[in-house]
């Protein structure tokens, strides 16, 4: 089983001029960990909405690489953005998703990926041809360097330990989130 | 006196949209047909329509202004996601047209037909009612303006007895 934390400091590391999506939970604490970024905008909520989010901004900025950074539960309660992700092809869209088979705020409960189901499969399924499973360093080895610079759009489910994190909270008012992104990947100033 | 549907697709144009998010939808079929044409414009088929509201608010993270086109039966699809918009204060232009209501011969769009507006005010969404044609481009035109410029949610409801309510085919009851 693969470390989380460490996977993905792995993967921002001198991260350029990357965009980043997180989705609420322990995704968000990771990347908060692996060093904060205002062009990083983590989910506090919306259950569903980063790979949602992450495409949108993928099909707004299609010389950037946008990398989105969720939860196994997460992707699953979006399963279907799978099948729009497939559709739009995006190809400066990755998605790394964090399997833990738990849902790790809310007690640890079994997810379906503990129980047969296979996201990367889903993945494939819904039009996202380049979906795989990595469960080894050298495997996570070869789906850092796709994510950072492979053509997309491609899922990389990571299979990681479920063991707690040491905290780590991001910021959480959702304006400044806003506003300090658009800042920073845009030059804009909003008022 | 179709006019009005054109009248919209002018507003989002005049409006700098680049994303036209949308579900499947009759009342909206030429909005749609017009908006996949359209080169400039990125007609995004989605699942369901909850999905938008995050596409939305990551085109805005990426500079561009959308639309999410929906139904009143997929207001409800929306309701937690619709805390992102609220949470962060992201633009969001909805565009709904009405089912459930004038001239509905289907109980089943009943439920979230007749709550649409009160479900969207609760989720802190600006309404704003269209039943005749002359009113249309200007409505639209108006929440553009309302959520661009203050950062919120404006939703247009376009009623059934402007779009035409759908005929059943066999006798009506009474």
């Amino acid at each position: 089983m693969l470390n989380r934390r460490e996977a993905v400091r792995r993967l921002l590391e001198d991260r350029g001029d990357m965009l980043v999506v997180a989705g609420l939970g322990q995704p968000c604490f990771d990347c908060f960990a692996a060093g904060d970024d205002p062009r990083t905008f983590y989910l506090w909520g919306a259950m569903g909405g980063a790979v949602p989010t992450g495409l949108g901004l993928a099909l707004a900025q299609p010389d950037r690489r946008v990398l989105v950074v969720t939860g196994d539960g997460d992707a699953l309660m979006s399963a279907g953005a799978f099948a729009t992700v497939g559709v739009e092809a995006p190809e400066n869209l990755a998605i790394c998703i964090l399997d833990n088979e738990r849902y790790g705020e809310t007690g640890g409960q079994a997810t379906h990926t503990a129980r047969g189901a296979d996201l990367a499969a889903m993945a494939a399924a819904g039009g996202v041809r380049k979906a795989r499973t990595v469960r080894t360093e050298a495997e996570l080895d070869d789906a850092v360097r796709a994510l950072r610079q492979g053509a997309g759009p491609l899922v990389s489910v990571v299979k990681v330990a479920p063991e707690s994190q040491p905290a780590a909270l991001p910021p959480q008012d959702g304006p400044h989130l806003k506003r300090r992104f658009r800042r920073a990947a845009l030059g804009v100033e909003d008022k | 006196m179709d006019n009005w549907r054109d009248g919209i697709f002018e507003a989002i144009k005049a409006a700098g949209v680049t994303q036209v998010a949308y579900v499947p939808d009759a009342g909206h079929s030429r909005l749609i047909e017009r908006s996949i044409e359209d080169n400039d414009l990125r007609a995004v088929s989605l699942t369901t329509e909850e999905e938008g509201v995050a596409l939305l608010a990551g085109a805005w993270l990426g500079g561009a202004k959308g639309v999410l086109l929906l139904q009143s039966s997929g207001v409800g699809n929306c309701v937690n996601m619709l805390s992102l918009a609220r949470t962060c204060a992201f633009p969001l232009v909805m565009l709904v047209t009405m089912r459930g209501e004038w001239g509905e011969f289907n109980s089943w769009q009943k439920p979230m037909g007749v709550t649409t507006q009160a479900h969207l005010e609760l989720c802190g969404a600006a309404c704003y009612r269209c039943d005749r044609p002359e009113d249309v481009r200007e409505t639209v035109e108006t929440a553009f303006r309302f959520a661009y410029y203050t950062n919120s949610i404006a939703a247009v409801l376009l009623g059934q007895r402007l779009i035409g309510a759908k005929v059943f085919e066999e006798p009506a009851p009474c």
